[in-house]
């Protein structure tokens, strides 16, 4: 019964971890595709890490409870990467499917920064190779 | 310079001390317990805001709102992803942000970004609004809304004074 219980689990968190991965591959531009890995695998590796503590619990050494300690730093870093990635990208003028952002009417100060950083820049004003002189 | 500068890190750090070693032994307490005083101590010029958790129930039910809201979100992604891209309509969202202390921001942040569906993607210099990226978002105030009443509001009530 166990056995049944535990294979779930493992197959779920494969399951949700490929989809995770699917994403990446799936989506469009870089700021979709920054949900998939990041969070779709959220459930996923939970899946596995409740397999894990399950099994090890019933080996008859004690409770295991290492994984508690994984969703804890799990929870605290993988937002913190997804959040360095997408501010990352917003500086380096990353293009975006998504609209910018109208913003508060009442503060158009805010919504011109914001859209300020999320519209592309201009390509840079170089010479092209053949115009250039030695 | 105060004995205890943050009365809520020691016992936290000091369970994490005994998950860490996985034993209940009163050596390891008693080591814990003395990590949880020291590091603090030490570490007392980076915290410079002492936490205060004023109601420490309707953080259990913030907690358990959003584990439940990750498994659910985490499906919902699934079956996004899975789905056909080219039907996505992502977007970034400006929400407005009541919070004012840096762990309270912090936090939300933090859990528009566990929450599937949902990066945080900057917090303006004077930490009035928090940029979001959304998945898919067909109707962005309504998300900004729910955003607010989920995670903002219980979040002002634990720490914030009201």
């Amino acid at each position: 019964m166990l056995e049944y219980l535990l294979s779930f689990l493992i197959l779920a968190g494969a399951l949700f971890t490929f989809i995770g991965a699917l994403g990446l591959a799936r989506l469009r531009d870089f700021y979709t595709r920054l949900h998939g890995p990041t969070k779709a695998t959220t459930l996923g590796v939970g899946c596995l890490l409740i397999a894990s503590s399950v099994y090890f619990s019933s080996q008859g050494r004690g409770m295991s409870l290492h994984e508690v300690l994984v969703t804890l730093f799990l929870f605290i870093t993988a937002p913190i990467s997804a959040h360095l990635l997408a501010k990352t990208a917003l500086h380096l003028r990353i293009e975006s499917l998504a609209p910018p952002p109208q913003g508060d009417q009442s503060d158009t100060r805010e919504a011109g920064s914001y859209t300020e950083i999320i519209t592309p820049p201009r390509p840079p004003e170089r010479p092209l190779p053949e115009e250039r002189t030695r | 310079m105060k004995r205890l500068p943050h009365p809520l890190l020691t016992p936290i750090l000091a369970a994490i001390w005994l998950l860490l070693n996985n034993s209940l032994a009163p050596g390891h307490i008693a080591l814990g317990l003395l990590l949880g005083w020291a590091i603090p101590l030490f570490t007392a010029r980076f915290w410079p805001q002492t936490v205060r958790i004023r109601k420490p129930l309707t953080l259990l039910r913030f907690l358990a709102v959003v584990l439940l809201d990750i498994v659910l979100a985490n499906l919902v992604v699934a079956r996004l992803i899975l789905g056909r891209p080219q039907a996505l309509c992502p977007a970034f969202l400006v929400v407005p942000l009541r919070l004012k202390s840096d762990l309270a921001i912090g936090l939300l942040a933090n859990t528009i970004c566990l929450t599937p569906g949902t990066v945080s993607a900057r917090l303006s210099p004077d930490r009035d609004f928090l940029l979001v990226h959304a998945l898919h978002a067909p109707d962005g105030d309504a998300l900004i809304a729910a955003i607010k009443q989920r995670y903002e509001a219980p979040l002002k009530e634990v720490f914030e004074a009201c």
